[in-house]
């Protein structure tokens, strides 16, 4: 028998019947030396019991046609043909996008010309990748995890660099696939993760031709936040919704990961 | 397609049992779990390897507490609350035994925290872990809410045994 203290933890483990069968013991030896810790653990027991019991019944009730799982799937398949309606949304988005590019070149190019060719740049053609596909519950990426060695043979292709797709799974993140994007700059890889909440991070990266070794920078804009970096001629940069917490130990990892 | 209806399919009750007993009306807890299936279908290779069940709980926990906000901002959260506690009270009283009534009754003052944390622990069999990834918040958090949750369910039972004459006459007058 070990010499552990018994927790408030183990007495409600105890109740759910999750311990091991070791701590199980040494918990039960408790309750029978303290009457009076048995008897709330008990009032516990019987709680748990009353609520599982009241609760079943609906359980048990036959499932109306709404929630039928084989009708919501095919009801889907009907709503989702050869969507011809996606395609007008995104050619009309495409024109958008280019007007207000335009509108966004020029003025830059008014205030301050150089600025849009660096890490600048970069963090606003992320950020503008972010709110064009993270909301995108259709198509978000191109090509999706599954085929991850085929994604990275091809961005590496197109960006005449080896790319890495960053891991993110320590932080909770696991990554959807990934796109092409075009910039100004010449193509960008985007890479998009996404967590049990259907939070969405996404994570740019394209080879830079001014600033190629620059230290990492916060940039936010609207709904949007991100750090930008450029190792070695190539340069990333990590976007998420500002409400986020921790991008920056993400955006650290990401960096790591790309330079070992 | 195949694998998310033999997979998700058996889990339909269980979900319709969490979404009623945090909503307590039965048609909205369904449009909840209709909302779920749909989501959980649009979004299926998102979810991650093994057991689904978390993530479906996740799912339908963050749309019911869409639901839960967007109604108090409309300001009528009290009264809809009221209104289907005393739902709850009728439909217990007609057809479930007093020992039901009891919980579910106590069950309903609970705080939604504290009830969410309790129905996927004691009823719907979630992990600890399991249950801090649905609700968003670190174990320690489920724990301590599962003990608040059982001792004010127990407070209240030991509120009520000091005046048993009082709770049979409301059973009663109930009926």
């Amino acid at each position: 028998m070990s010499n552990r203290p018994i927790t408030e933890d183990d007495l409600h483990a105890y109740v759910d019947r999750v311990l091991e069968p070791e701590r199980w013991a040494e918990v039960a030896s408790y309750l029978d030396a303290h009457p009076d810790v048995a008897r709330r653990v008990a009032i516990f027991a019987d709680q748990r019991e009353s609520l599982r019991t009241a609760l079943a019944p609906i359980a048990e009730e036959p499932l109306p046609p709404e929630l039928n799982l084989a009708h919501i799937i095919d009801g889907r398949r009907q709503r989702h043909p050869p969507a011809w309606w996606a395609l007008a949304a995104a050619a009309m988005l495409l024109i958008a996008i280019g007007g207000a590019g335009g509108w966004i070149i020029r003025g830059e190019l008014q205030a301050v010309p150089l600025v849009s060719s660096g890490l600048a740049a970069l963090a606003q053609e992320a950020a503008d990748s972010y709110s064009v596909y993270a909301p995108d519950h259709v198509h978000p990426v191109e090509v999706r995890a599954p085929d991850t060695p085929e994604l990275v043979q091809w961005m590496s292709d197109r960006l005449h660099q080896a790319v890495k797709v960053p891991d993110l799974s320590t932080s909770g993140f696991r990554l959807m696939g990934g796109r092409l994007i075009a910039t100004s700059h010449g193509p960008a890889a985007m890479f998009m993760y996404d967590d049990d909440h259907g939070e969405r991070l996404v994570v740019l990266t394209r080879p830079m031709t001014t600033d190629q070794n620059e230290p990492m920078r916060p940039h936010s804009g609207g709904d949007v936040a991100g750090f930008a970096w450029a190792d070695n001629g190539m340069g990333y940069s990590l976007v998420g919704p500002s409400s986020a917490k921790a991008l920056r130990p993400i955006a650290d990892d990401v960096r790591r990961q790309a330079t070992t | 397609m195949n694998d998310m209806l033999l997979l998700v399919e058996p889990m339909i009750p269980a979900l319709r049992r969490y979404a009623r007993a945090l909503v307590r009306n039965p048609a909205t807890a369904d449009d909840l779990v209709q909302d779920c299936l749909e989501r959980a279908v649009s979004h299926w290779h998102q979810r991650r390897e093994g057991d689904p069940r978390p993530w479906l709980f996740t799912i339908l926990h963050n749309l019911a507490v869409n639901r839960f906000r967007r109604t108090s901002r409309r300001g009528t959260h009290l009264t809809l609350e009221q209104a289907l506690e005393s739902e709850l009270r009728e439909e217990a009283a007609q057809e479930r035994t007093v020992m039901c009534k009891d919980v579910l009754d106590r069950l309903a003052k609970l705080p939604d925290d504290l009830r969410s944390v309790l129905l996927l622990v004691a009823v719907e069999d979630l992990s600890y872990a399991d249950t801090a990834k649905v609700l968003n918040i670190p174990i320690g958090t489920v724990m301590s809410r599962l003990s608040r949750a059982r001792e004010r369910l127990q407070q209240d039972v030991d509120g009520s045994a000091s005046e048993p004459s009082d709770n049979v006459v409301q059973l009663r007058s109930v009926k």
